[in-house]
């Protein structure tokens, strides 16, 4: 089938099979690489993207579902070479090692400090239980959270 | 000022937090094009004959072929992991006419496209003629059902330390607890994967193939034996690493069979499991069945310990049959006991391999040592931490040889105990858990102490590899032979050359994981990497500043001996004539006007390292439904001087955090009939940011004098301090109910039937 | 790992809904948010030949406050019941429970109907549902009737839902300012619930529902009748697992299921005032 999908601001239009998850639209067809696969069930969160904004797990939508929408991947997420504020959190903090999980911890953070802009470090970790890091056992991601949250938001 | 020791962010992050990083899954390299995806059939079956007819998924439209053991009859089995496993212990290319676990290998479909893959390996039949499923290591070791008959016993391995005779004569007291160190999975977050494709013809023929592996040499070699290549026709490459943890060292025989059917196939071929697969088929951690007596006097001096390790192999051994030696080796722990016996053996059972995972048998070993001290402080009614400071090894002690022949090289585990309690204000936290009990609060405060010692960097004294290139402009390349996958050795290892060469890091870069780059190197594993691969940069840069001195010396027309570097202007002069100075640039030039300089080096250490440390968890448990949570840990994790303090504290956080998972979460079982019941991350326990807390680490630095950094490794520290404080804290909280252990993951049920078992034994 | 193929039909209202199912009848599986039913298809434990999307069906997306009844459009997703302010005010319990769903990623897709459809025994929707005594309207081309919450689910993961008929709204009676109670007990956060127990009184009723008790949610029927002779939490919370049979998995022995219901029905009574 036919769909056309914005991804990081531009308009793909690609033809899949009915059955390709959004994951793989994003991996396969358009080479966007960051999104990364971790598990089969629903439960890693590598794959979080965000969805007109808000963050889904891309291998648990299908590619048809999002005709239409707009999809936001880590390679979308700084403006030219300003970081997104989360971005600057994870590396001033040290907020990965391996870098798997990472493009999906990043979005799932984006997503959580969008919805609560002022979270305690008890709410970033509630807010982050989709997502799984083996690295860093989450100490210096839940800093680098917090670190982005209290940095103000950038402005363009 | 010298860099080493101050917080550096690391070099390599803004990559993954932008482009993300390239795993194998993600490579675009054009010499892929084409490439075929490669599905394996795996067995349902824990033990069965099997017939496979994989001909009518061979017929359809997309599927270039569909492979069993009989295709591949030409093919000598391939080679054993490690070289002393019995070769009747082997695993077959795929299923051989027999299954041993349930995810084994039985047939490879290649297909056009990914998708179709899983499509087709529905359609490949499998007969299954079912055999006595053997999953209790116990029932292993009766032989009543053998495994591979041909080795006539399912013992693979066996180790021993120590006398029986007598061991506990003279003890008032004696204390003795079956434990079980679970099976775990290493889960790193990247499943495996891999990729590969053959150029040339005949003997020319040469296979590059990319894997995610911490070993790139290693691997090249395993797959050059089994080919039958020179490891010359082999280009090894590991590209980003999404986390090993052990599990990823070497090569699996799916990344074998990926290398012939590209050969067969005449294209390039692409491999990337599921989580199922991995949870399955990529092998597990522990799995020993312990039983620990210790004895002593009353005054609490610890005068004997035995340890009795049942080693649940699975199927095909692999690293798994070896931890015990290693369980052996460290069975003493921090702790100067008089008498001491090991018996261990490593026998095969119907379930996954068990391989390398964070600590690989020295986590076993210090969970039993400081289960069985904490049972032993409480039979003699002394403070854990007491009865630990009458028993340890004295600073004065180092260096020394301990019962079991392991040589320690420095420690002050005394020192290291008494930080972690004053940090952790134990004596308050004491207090606390006794004004709830009294207060009949139905929230326990547990509060649990472990005390550790591990070997780094062995058993054998290591060597590695690195190579200093000053580029004709004055940047420098680092070539290292380790296989950082997160380590953040490109950071670390950037330091340590630019400290003795007076380089700015942003001037250096760090290459590794290319065997066609790098001419040797031993990889990234048992915490081997610092202490060898950064000593190695650390001596291949003094080196290569002698060499410099020479080369500046020439262009002086001075003495090389006359020569000094300043490090801080980055150049050289004349003693006593700083005005004149050649940089590196002009020095580098020298040598080679297009390379520049280049020297090789190899660095050996004088022996393994024996980090150590003590850590203190805080649990709660609810009295009423079990759940333990975790409220703190603090920790100290000796590994010698930090070169790089944001990149020793992570590798504490991620080993803290695994060794509380193996504590309180995880655990892979089976059910009797051998089929796993924990395939994927919903059922795995696999703990995220809301179950643990933020951790408090203590520092302290006690130098190796086996290696001119003074360094140790901390990569597995972590986790084997974690696991017994934590457990120890679950039972501690319960204790006074008359609980007397319980095992892991000690998930809610477990504590709860160990309240309700010791309100029934009180009765 | 991805679904076996299957044909993909779009439809963004209720009509082009009902048209998809009346068209490709038993075949066709509807997809609301996808959160349960997706990981199903990628295990390969579901195979739909036709897969209706409803996930943008607008029309029936929605809160609304009809006069002491809270009608919530089958389509709406768990994020936007758990802040709906009309919901906080008049089903706090469901907020709640909407709220401890999944994981962010999931709420942000999955739907409160899709969850009611999916039927499975241990999700906190149909658990605080039933405790709220809700009610669902069901609509086919019979036209359209009101099913209550506890004869909604026939089995595990089964429903009195025919394959041409869609569950399109929930209606809850008001409950604003009653008091309530709801108690998950997992491993972890993301985790399905272990049991978990939903508390709603109402007048001077007390509704409790179990999750993962048995093959779909339940009333604790034993607790409620002790409650209304006047029990105490604790006494009638000591028959909360009585006429249950919760089944023995890799997270938890039936056994400890009766006894975890037992303790979280008392604390969500507790926490309901009782």
């Amino acid at each position: 089938m036919n769909l056309t999908v914005t991804v990081n601001g531009t308009a793909h239009t690609v033809d899949v099979e009915d059955r390709t998850l959004l994951v793989h639209l994003l991996r396969d067809h358009l080479d966007l690489t960051a999104t990364n696969i971790g598990c089969d069930t629903t439960s890693c969160g590598a794959c979080t993207v965000l969805l007109d904004g808000e963050s889904v797990k891309s291998c648990t939508v299908l590619a048809a579902s999002v005709d239409g929408q707009s999809v936001t991947t880590l390679e979308g997420l700084a403006e030219g070479e300003r970081w997104h504020r989360v971005q600057e959190g994870f590396r001033s903090k040290h907020g990965l090692q391996c870098g798997f999980c990472t493009p999906g911890m990043v979005m799932a953070a984006v997503s959580l400090l969008d919805e609560n802009p002022s979270p305690t470090a008890d709410q970033v970790r509630q807010g982050l239980e989709g997502n799984l890091c083996r690295c860093t056992g989450y100490h210096n991601i839940v800093a680098a959270v917090l670190d982005a949250a209290a940095a103000k938001p950038v402005t363009s | 000022m010298s860099i080493l020791g101050t917080r550096v962010m690391r070099v390599e992050d803004p990559k993954f937090l932008t482009t993300g990083g390239v795993y194998v899954d993600d490579l675009r390299d054009p010499r892929l094009d084409g490439a075929g995806h490669v599905t394996y059939v795996r067995s349902v079956m824990a033990h069965a004959r099997v017939t496979v007819d994989g001909s009518a998924a061979a017929a359809l439209d997309g599927v270039l072929a569909v492979v069993t053991r009989a295709d591949l009859a030409d093919l000598a089995p391939p080679p054993v992991p490690l070289g002393f496993i019995p070769p009747a212990l082997g695993r077959p290319w795929l299923a051989d006419g027999v299954v041993r676990y349930v995810g084994e290998p039985i047939a490879a479909i290649v297909t056009e496209s990914r998708y179709a893959g899983e499509d087709v390996a529905e359609l490949v039949s499998v007969d299954y003629e079912p055999l006595t499923a053997v999953v209790d290591p116990r029932v292993s070791a009766t032989d009543e059902t053998l495994l591979f008959p041909d080795h006539g016993s399912n013992t693979a391995l066996a180790f021993e330390a120590g006398s029986l005779d007598g061991l506990f004569d003279g003890c008032d007291v004696v204390v003795t607890q079956q434990i079980t160190n679970q099976r775990v999975a290493p889960v790193p977050l990247e499943v495996r994967g891999t990729a590969c494709v053959w150029e040339g013809d005949g003997d020319d023929a040469r296979l590059t193939l990319w894997a995610s592996t911490q070993s790139p040499h290693g691997a090249r070699d395993q797959i050059a034996t089994a080919l039958s290549l020179d490891p010359d026709r082999v280009h090894f490459i590991a590209p980003d690493v999404g986390g090993g943890f052990g599990a990823k060292f070497g090569v699996s025989v799916e990344d074998l069979l990926l290398a012939v059917l590209s050969r067969r196939l005449g294209r390039p071929m692409r491999w990337t499991e599921t989580r199922t697969e991995n949870m399955l088929g990529m092998g597990h951690g522990r799995a020993q069945l312990q039983t620990v007596t210790i004895g002593g006097s009353r005054d609490g001096r610890i005068t004997a310990y035995s340890l009795d390790v049942l080693q649940d192999s699975g199927a095909y051994p692999h690293f798994g049959a070896v931890l015990p030696f290693m369980t052996q080796l460290m069975a003493t722990g921090t702790y100067d006991i008089e008498r001491i016996a090991v018996r261990t053996k490593s026998v095969v059972t119907n379930t996954a391999p068990v391989v390398a995972y964070r600590g690989a048998g020295r986590p076993e070993a210090t969970a039993a040592i400081e289960r069985a001290v904490d049972m032993f402080a409480a039979e003699i009614g002394l403070d854990p931490v007491e009865v630990r400071r009458r028993n340890l090894f004295a600073k004065e002690a180092f260096p020394l040889t301990t019962q079991v022949g392991a040589a320690y090289d420095s420690g002050d585990y005394a020192g290291a105990l008494d930080k972690v309690v004053a940090a952790a204000k134990y004596d308050e936290l004491r207090a606390e858990q006794q004004r709830r009990r009294d207060s009949g609060d139905t929230k326990l405060l547990g509060i649990g102490v472990s005390s550790y010692v591990e070997i780094t960097a062995g058993p054998e004294a290591g060597t590695e590899f690195a190579r200093i290139n000053v580029k004709p402009d004055g940047s420098v390349v680092v070539y290292t032979g380790t296989s950082p996958h997160g380590q953040g050795h490109a950071t670390s290892f950037a330091m340590l050359a630019a400290d003795e060469l007076g380089v700015p890091i942003e001037r250096i870069t760090v290459v590794h994981g290319d065997t066609d780059l790098v001419a040797r190197g031993g990889g990234t594993g048992g915490s081997r990497s610092l202490q060898l691969g950064g000593a190695a940069v650390h001596q291949g840069a003094l080196e290569t500043v002698d060499r410099a001195r020479e080369l500046a010396g020439d262009l002086f027309e001075a003495a090389a001996g006359d020569v000094v570097l300043d490090k801080a202007r980055g150049g050289f002069h004349v003693a006593g004539s700083p005005d004149d100075v050649r940089g590196w640039a002009e020095v580098a030039a020298s040598a080679d006007a297009e390379h520049g300089l280049i020297v090789d080096t190899d660095f050996t250490a004088q022996g393994a390292t024996f980090p150590f440390g003590a850590h203190v968890a805080v649990v709660e448990v609810d009295a009423e439904t079990g759940k333990v949570t975790l409220l703190s840990m603090t920790t100290v994790d000796d590994a010698g001087p930090v070169i790089n303090p944001v990149v020793v504290e992570g590798q504490r956080h991620g080993g803290i955090a695994q060794g509380v998972a193996q504590a309180l979460f995880e655990e892979v079982r089976y059910d009797e009939d051998g089929n796993p019941q924990s395939t994927n991350l919903a059922d795995y326990a696999f703990p995220s940011a809301a179950e643990l807390p933020d951790f408090t680490l203590v520092d302290m630095a006690t130098p190796s004098p086996l290696n001119p950094l003074g360094v140790k490794g901390i990569g597995e520290a972590g986790t084997i301090g974690a696991t017994p404080a934590v457990q120890n804290a679950v039972v501690d909280a319960v204790a006074h109910l008359g609980v007397r252990h319980v095992e892991m993951p000690t998930t809610a049920e477990r504590v709860w039937r160990a309240i309700q078992d010791a309100r029934e034994g009180a009765k | 790992m991805i679904p076996a193929p299957f044909d993909y039909v779009r439809a963004d209202s209720y009509d082009a809904a009902a048209a998809a199912l009346g068209e490709h009848g038993d075949e066709a599986k509807l997809l609301a948010g996808g959160q349960s039913l997706l990981p199903l298809m990628k295990l390969r434990l579901a195979t739909p030949a036709v897969v209706v999307d409803v996930s943008r069906a607008r029309d029936l997306a929605y809160v609304r406050d009809d006069g002491g009844v809270l009608a919530i459009g089958a389509l709406t997703r768990h994020c936007d019941v758990a802040r709906s302010a009309d919901v906080t005010a008049h089903a706090p319990l469901l907020a709640h429970a909407a709220g401890s769903v999944g994981d962010p990623q999931v709420r942000h897709r999955g739907t409160v109907g899709g969850s009611v459809a999916h039927a499975d025994p241990s999700a906190d929707i149909p658990t605080a549902l039933l405790a709220l005594g809700a009610s669902y309207v069901v609509r086919g081309p019979g036209g359209t009737r009101e099913v209550s919450a506890a004869d909604f689910s026939t089995g595990f993961l089964e429903t009195v839902l025919a394959p041409d008929e869609l569950l399109v709204e929930i209606r809850v009676p008001s409950a604003r300012g009653e008091a309530w109670g709801y108690e998950k007990f997992t491993r972890r956060a993301i985790d399905w619930a272990t049991v978990a127990v939903a508390v709603q009184k109402r007048g001077g009723e007390t509704s409790v529902a179990l999750a993962n008790m048995g093959s779909t949610v339940l009333r604790a029927a034993a607790t409620e009748a002790a409650l209304a002779s006047g029990a105490g939490a604790a006494d009638a919370a000591a028959h909360a697992d009585e006429g249950t049979e919760p089944a023995a998995d890799v997270t938890a022995s039936a056994e400890f299921r009766r006894h975890l219901a037992r303790v979280l029905t008392k604390r969500a009574l507790v926490a309901a005032g009782r």
